[in-house]
């Protein structure tokens, strides 16, 4: 289990037990995070998981896949931290992670 | 007015196999969508992606799959109203009353939601003044590429339709060009030709900066935008252009007085009925105990929901179970013969 941190738009805060090996994203849906709606259910087709990662946590995190960036420009809002939830693994790497979620999805 | 037995919201791979459905067992049906083609969430968000979990079929693509559910519909010669978003349902009598945003009406005892996550709709910029030029002097898509001519166009965006209309209207057009990073997810010959048209003076290039506000009154007069490291520059601009693809909305769904669920609309496990007598939801848009999101819960939901219409459709009549292989019937309206 790892800890990730959810804030959500509006300050909210949900810090949550995820397992290893699931992504951001399905950690998010599980625990009823609103805020991360996931409507392709994570196979990189839509940008509705899209969060902000803290600034520090950016560089620290795997890569982003191949065509994750072409999806965030289809995002509400896309910033120079934006990352599809559904692209990150939670991981020991992973603990402590703070994520953004941005004001909507669509 | 267009009369018919059920009314088919969706062409996606369930709203085609519940048309199969709906015309095996002898009932006519017609299909609105909203997209420009035929297949859904399967053709627009993931044409070349694999499948795996469509039963008997074990690898195809999200278009595959398309073309065979079309190719099982062939026989029946459904019609379909393409670019065309249903905004309207209201009771009639008995009947329900449809009308799409192209004004097409329908009467029908049947209407089938499905709807998959709701209808495509081009993304939009989020800045609220953008809301007053829309349609005017900004547009998510061009009906009319005349009206720029000799104007000031500025494109954001950096798919195929961004790059695409760049190039295009760069002949007759001074045009900007502004994404938020300086990959395009474009054609690479097209991203080429860009780059090319940038470089002889014909495309102003602008990358890292985004759409950060507009200045006009009753005609746009000129767009800022703020790079990446905060830089901000005003650009005169008589258009301008958003093509940031298409997102998911439910749309006018969320007014039909049905019962929903976050963006799902619950219905009943026996007939896919919704809280309103004679409209069903079927596929990723429906929710009960136990949904599960797959194509093949889509299929299995409209062949029960099809069969829930002919009660209404033949209110006279007696719905008799058949089989495909062994029901002349059946062959009959399939057009195959009969051993």
């Amino acid at each position: 289990m790892t800890k990730i941190t959810y804030v959500e738009h509006n300050g909210k805060e949900h810090t949550i037990d995820v397992q290893n090996g699931l992504t951001v994203m399905e950690g998010a849906v599980q625990n009823d995070i609103p805020g991360i709606d996931a409507d392709c259910g994570g196979s990189m087709a839509c940008a509705t998981c899209h969060v902000y990662v803290k600034n520090d946590w950016y560089d620290k995190l795997d890569e982003k896949s191949e065509g994750e960036d072409d999806m965030i420009d289809q995002a509400y809002e896309p910033k120079k931290n934006s990352r599809l939830s559904c692209q990150i693994t939670v991981s020991d790497k992973t603990e402590g992670l703070i994520v953004y979620l941005p004001e909507k999805q669509v | 007015m267009i009369k018919t037995d059920a009314l088919i919201i969706g062409a996606g791979p369930t709203g085609l196999f519940t048309a199969h459905q709906l015309k095996i067992i002898g009932l006519d049906c017609q299909i609105v969508d909203n997209l420009d083609k035929i297949g859904g969430q399967c053709i627009e968000l993931y044409p070349d992606k694999p499948i795996y979990d469509i039963p008997a079929i074990p690898e195809c693509t999200g278009e595959e799959l398309t073309q065979n559910l079309i190719k099982q519909l062939e026989p029946f010669k459904i019609k379909f109203h393409l670019n065309e978003r249903v905004d309207e349902v209201k009771k009639d009598s008995n009947n329900w009353e449809v009308k799409t945003s192209n004004g097409t009406k329908f009467n029908t005892p049947n209407v089938i939601i499905a709807g998959g996550v709701g209808s495509f709709e081009p993304r939009k910029f989020t800045l609220k003044e953008c809301e007053q030029f829309e349609n005017k002097s900004i547009f998510y898509s061009i009906k009319n590429k005349k009206i720029f001519e000799g104007k000031i166009v500025t494109i954001f965006g950096g798919g195929d339709s961004a790059l695409d209309w760049a190039v295009e209207l760069s002949k007759t057009s001074k045009v900007n060009l502004i994404h938020r990073r300086d990959e395009f997810r474009g054609a690479n010959a097209t991203v080429g030709k860009v780059h090319e048209l940038a470089k002889s003076g014909k495309i102003n290039l602008f990358t890292k900066y985004q759409l950060s506000g507009i200045k006009g009154s009753s005609n746009l007069e000129s767009v800022k935008i703020t790079h990446e490291n905060n830089e901000v520059k005003t650009i005169k601009t008589d258009y301008i252009l958003g093509f940031f693809g298409l997102i998911m909305q439910l749309g006018p769904i969320a007014h039909w007085g049905l019962n929903l669920d976050k963006k799902t609309i619950e219905v009943d496990t026996e007939k896919f009925e919704t809280n309103q007598k004679g409209i069903y939801a079927v596929g990723d848009i429906c929710t009960y105990p136990g949904k599960l999101k797959l194509i093949l819960s889509g299929f299995h939901e409209g062949a029960l929901a099809a069969r829930a219409c002919f009660k209404l459709a033949r209110p006279n009549e007696k719905y008799r179970f058949e089989f495909t292989t062994s029901s002349k019937t059946i062959k009959n309206r399939l057009g195959v013969k009969s051993d």
